[in-house]
């Protein structure tokens, strides 16, 4: 069985309380933080650990840490970013609702490295059920000395506040959320200034994602060094993944960085496989927005090596024959798939989340997704397939934030590897509106 | 001179949660209260009328503007009145892959409303939200702070009974 960071204690009866994470080792992180270490040395760790920003971008946390200003007299912020809305992802989710004092125990300890003495975990306003669980989880942690003020008599104050969202996909984009947090729009801010000089109230902040955070306890009572010792070179620790389309056993499983796709798809440790008497066509491996793989280039990369669950290993090759781990969203095609369907159900997803605030985005995604919809309805031409390549090159890179790119990805790398299926659906148009109707030429099916 | 009385007021206990949230911001910060404090609004008259907003926006010491470009901004907020459940069903992909389209086209049948329509008896509002994140429990939809998960047409059913007793 592969090491278990943070689900080793997730399906203890209770473990939602705090009497039982208690008992289970919970908040000893806390104590050994706080009494025996300074800020510096937390930080120290979690550099040490190599841990990388779990919502999706990759960037190394320590380091990020290490980036936060400390002007004198200034409050410094930290803001968990549990805004969990890109399609194919529900890690957060399952982490929060199971098991909230991993998250609480690790937003103190972060806290504590950067001085914060207010921070806020900004929750997707959706899961409103989820924000009472963690509410009742401060509560409880508040009696027992570990939040508020001079915790543990350490003379360390912290307040933990839950931020509801209210329904918007931007705001899991940093600078959207501090907006957001602000009771505004979420439109996303231009970078520089970046959060850690100007960020939540034009203080310094740092804003991590619920999994990132949720690693501080373990790696605390065990070392940063031992959680490095988990993975495979710069892709370091556990990563939770969250698993769903035709698989036999959908659902967040956590690995150890370095197992590759094949045994991830395939062995009954994890997805169990593909849904009976059907074959893999396509995979897309960390969340909606990164590039779509068909089968032969997702168990194995363009040069025939094992494709391993690692953030190298998936961009191998860049977008032309790889993808990217992003948030760790593996939704799985098989051959009753359309996938000119599923385009255009995930471009009419980042139309509708657009923030609008920059003409690439707002007008192209609009676009890509008026261009999808006649194609998929049976009233495409052959140049719209083109049209569309075009479209998507001129919102990526021409945007604020990275919803642009979120936007143009699946589309331009479902024709650059299903081209076949789009002409398919306009030489076709009759049997293209049919429902369910699925081109089965000749692509490369496993 | 007669005051006017003030129609659109927070029950004392909302009230109390309301000033309970503005606490949580450093002092001058309580603009940061309006997402929550639009929630606590939506909870009490079910959607947020101009008369509502205007009258957080007074709550917050802030303009009616800034309430209105919000609320305009975030899809949970509801500025129509509503029924008395509104269900909100994931129309997106990894659902859609696990038989979202057909489960939502009976529901849509069942109910006999499209998208944002509220059935005639009131019961039901119908609504199309993006990813619920639960993708890997879908078809999913959710009523209040309820999730519905793995649906099917037999469920479907189900659910719409309970809930029209």
């Amino acid at each position: 069985m592969a090491k278990k960071i943070l689900t080793e204690h997730i399906n203890v009866p209770g473990i939602e309380t705090f009497d039982v994470y208690r008992k289970q080792g919970g908040y000893t992180a806390v104590e050994k933080a706080i009494k025996t270490m300074t800020p510096e040395e937390v930080v120290e760790e979690a550099k040490k650990s190599g841990v990388r920003g779990r919502g999706g971008a990759g960037f190394p946390m320590g380091m990020k840490w290490g980036f936060l200003a400390k002007p004198e007299g200034v409050p410094r912020y930290l803001v968990c970013n549990a805004d969990e809305s890109e399609p194919g992802t529900f890690k957060d989710h399952h982490l929060m609702k199971s098991i909230p004092h991993l998250l609480i125990e690790g937003m103190i300890i972060s806290s504590y490295a950067l001085g914060a003495n207010k921070s806020f975990i900004y929750v997707r306003g959706e899961l409103m059920y989820v924000i009472r669980i963690l509410e009742k989880a401060i509560e409880e942690a508040k009696a027992q000395g570990f939040l508020g003020k001079n915790i543990l008599g350490s003379g360390y104050d912290l307040e933990l506040v839950v931020q509801p969202g209210g329904g918007a996909y931007i705001c899991g984009e940093e600078t959207a959320l501090l907006e957001s947090l602000e009771g505004k729009r979420g439109n996303p801010r231009n970078k520089p200034p970046f959060p850690a000089v100007k960020g939540l109230y034009q203080s310094p902040t740092v804003v991590n994602n619920v999994e990132s955070i949720a690693n501080m306890s373990w790696i605390i009572n065990n070392g940063g060094d031992a959680y490095a010792a988990i993975g495979v070179g710069r892709s370091t620790g556990t990563k939770l993944i969250s698993a769903s389309g035709h698989i036999q056993k959908p659902g967040v499983y956590e690995i150890e960085l370095g197992v590759s796709v094949d045994e991830f798809l395939n062995s009954d440790e994890y997805c169990g496989g593909i849904r009976k008497g059907h074959y893999l066509k396509a995979l897309v491996a960390g969340g909606s927005s990164v590039p779509i793989l068909p089968a032969n280039l997702i168990t194995k990369t363009a040069n025939g090596e094992d494709r391993l669950m690692t953030y190298e290993s998936l961009s191998d090759g860049g977008f032309a024959t790889g993808t990217m781990l992003g948030s760790g969203g593996f939704i799985v095609f098989d051959e009753t798939a359309c996938i000119v369907r599923n385009t255009w159900n995930f471009s009419r997803f980042y139309h509708h989340e657009s923030c609008g605030q920059c003409s690439p985005c707002r007008e192209g995604t609009g676009w890509m997704e008026k261009v999808l919809h006649r194609i998929e309805h049976g009233h495409g031409s052959m140049h719209d397939v083109d049209l569309l390549v075009d479209i998507s090159k001129k919102i990526e890179g021409n945007t604020i934030c990275p919803l642009g790119d979120a936007a143009a990805w699946p589309v331009a790398s479902a024709i650059r590897h299903f081209r076949d299926e789009f002409v398919w659906h306009i030489t076709n148009p009759h049997e293209a509106t049919q429902p369910g109707a699925v081109y089965r030429g000749e692509m490369e099916l496993a | 001179m007669t005051e006017t009385p003030n129609l659109v007021a927070f029950t004392p206990e909302r009230l109390e949660k309301v000033k309970e949230i503005i606490a949580r911001y450093p002092e001058g910060r309580q603009k940061s209260a309006l997402l929550p404090v639009l929630h606590v609004a939506q909870e009490q008259w079910g959607w947020l009328s101009s008369e509502v907003m205007d009258y957080v926006a007074g709550i917050l010491s802030i303009e009616p503007v800034e309430v209105y470009e919000v609320a305009t901004f975030y899809t949970m907020y509801h500025l129509d009145p509503v029924g008395k459940h509104v269900i909100e069903y994931c129309r997106t992909g990894p659902c859609c892959l696990m038989g979202g389209e057909d489960v939502y086209g009976y529901l849509k049948q069942k109910l006999g409303v499209e998208a944002g329509q509220t059935t005639a008896d009131g019961l039901f509002t119908l609504k199309e939200v993006e990813c619920l994140a639960a993708c890997g429990w879908g078809p999913v939809f959710q009523i209040r702070e309820q999730f519905y998960m793995n649906l099917t047409n037999d469920k479907v059913d189900q659910i719409i009974e309970d809930l029209s007793k």
